[in-house]
């Protein structure tokens, strides 16, 4: 099967995720469409790891789930902080760094 | 029609409508749910291009770990935060949808023009095992960014750790503070060293709301919940409801 399709469809996801970063007020759903956005980008790493016939692209792709998953741990802890502040989740509130 | 493209084709519309519902739902337990069955999706997309090793990594770490660490933080933001559809900048939304129109136009037409090589069978890619493949290139090439990657796990660790604690508001009470609180005469009535009476003791129910009743058969007031009290959920002396 021709390999271009996974790559249309990591495209596709790709840029549903930078829209949702663009429309959605909720810093957690925010931070789920950047996930997407990774998810997205790994797709194109493992179909081109199986073009090039290296393992070197599922490598990184194992890279970028550690570095997502660290990712997530300390964007939540963020959020969590500026919600028990702010009483809110969303982007607009915190167009402030200060209280 | 070979099994894969059939498989490709039934998930990767799945995967794109789990996408398209993380954007367009309103409540974020609902995109968190839309985002599971996307990454569900990759998931099989990756066994079915010879990534085993991805795939189960993907359903443990991404819908097991990362999604549950979404729910939980939306438990704890409000599950029933749902966004504001008040635009703070006028033709925002109208000129960000466009511009993801725009931005998927380029790639796909760009991708769909670039010549990618035919795939290389699972046999050849997987020679030696997806697994010990894999393992013998992070172990070998890949060692040094795989040790720093151990300490950037530590470091978000400690990091979330020192994010998500939040200090005491009154001093914690010593074990001798506690005695001396306990033995002090209250009034000439030493009553307190024996402890609070349990609620519920003597009455017809052993619920927490339900107070304990003297000998007299009056409710104790010593017995009533703290939190029950300030919720005003508090049960008459006769254990009714």
């Amino acid at each position: 099967m021709n390999p271009s399709s996974y790559i249309v469809l990591s495209a596709v996801l790709f840029s549903i995720g930078a829209v949702g970063v663009l429309l959605r007020r909720n810093a957690l759903v925010v931070f789920m469409c950047v996930e997407l956005m990774l998810n997205a980008a790994n797709l194109a790493f493992v179909t081109f790891a199986r073009t090039n016939g290296a393992l070197d692209g599922q490598v990184t792709a194992f890279f970028v789930m550690v570095v997502a998953a660290a990712e997530v741990v300390v964007g939540l802890a963020i959020i969590m902080m500026i919600y028990r502040s702010r009483r809110s989740a969303s982007v607009d509130d915190a167009s402030l760094l200060k209280l | 029609m070979t099994g894969e493209a059939v498989a490709f084709w039934i998930i990767a519309p799945i995967t794109v409508l789990g996408a398209i519902g993380l954007v367009a739902s309103r409540k974020a337990v609902h995109s968190a749910l839309w985002l599971a069955v996307t990454m569900i999706g990759l998931a099989v997309l990756y066994i079915s291009q010879d990534a085993p090793f991805l795939g189960v990594v993907q359903v443990i770490v991404y819908t097991g770990a990362v999604m549950m660490l979404f729910l939980f933080v939306i438990m704890l933001v409000g599950v029933d935060a749902s966004d504001s559809l008040v635009e703070t900048l006028r033709g925002q939304r109208v000129a960000a949808v466009l511009a993801g129109l725009g931005f998927a136009a380029v790639l796909v037409s760009a991708v769909s023009r670039a010549t990618i090589g035919d795939p290389v069978p699972g046999e050849e890619l997987n020679a030696a095992g997806n697994v010990e493949g894999l393992a013998s290139l992070i172990f070998s090439d890949y060692l040094f960014a795989f040790e720093v990657t151990s300490a950037l796990l530590i470091t978000a660790a400690v990091g979330a750790l020192v994010l998500a604690l939040q200090p005491n508001v009154f001093p914690k009470k010593s074990q001798r503070e506690q005695a001396i609180e306990r033995f002090r005469p209250v009034d000439g009535d030493f009553s307190g060293a024996t402890g609070l009476p349990a609620p519920g003791v003597l009455a017809r129910h052993n619920a927490v709301g339900t107070p304990a009743l003297l000998p007299d058969g009056t409710p104790s007031e010593a017995s009533y919940s703290r939190v029950l009290r300030a919720r005003e959920a508090l049960e008459d002396g006769e254990g009714q409801q």
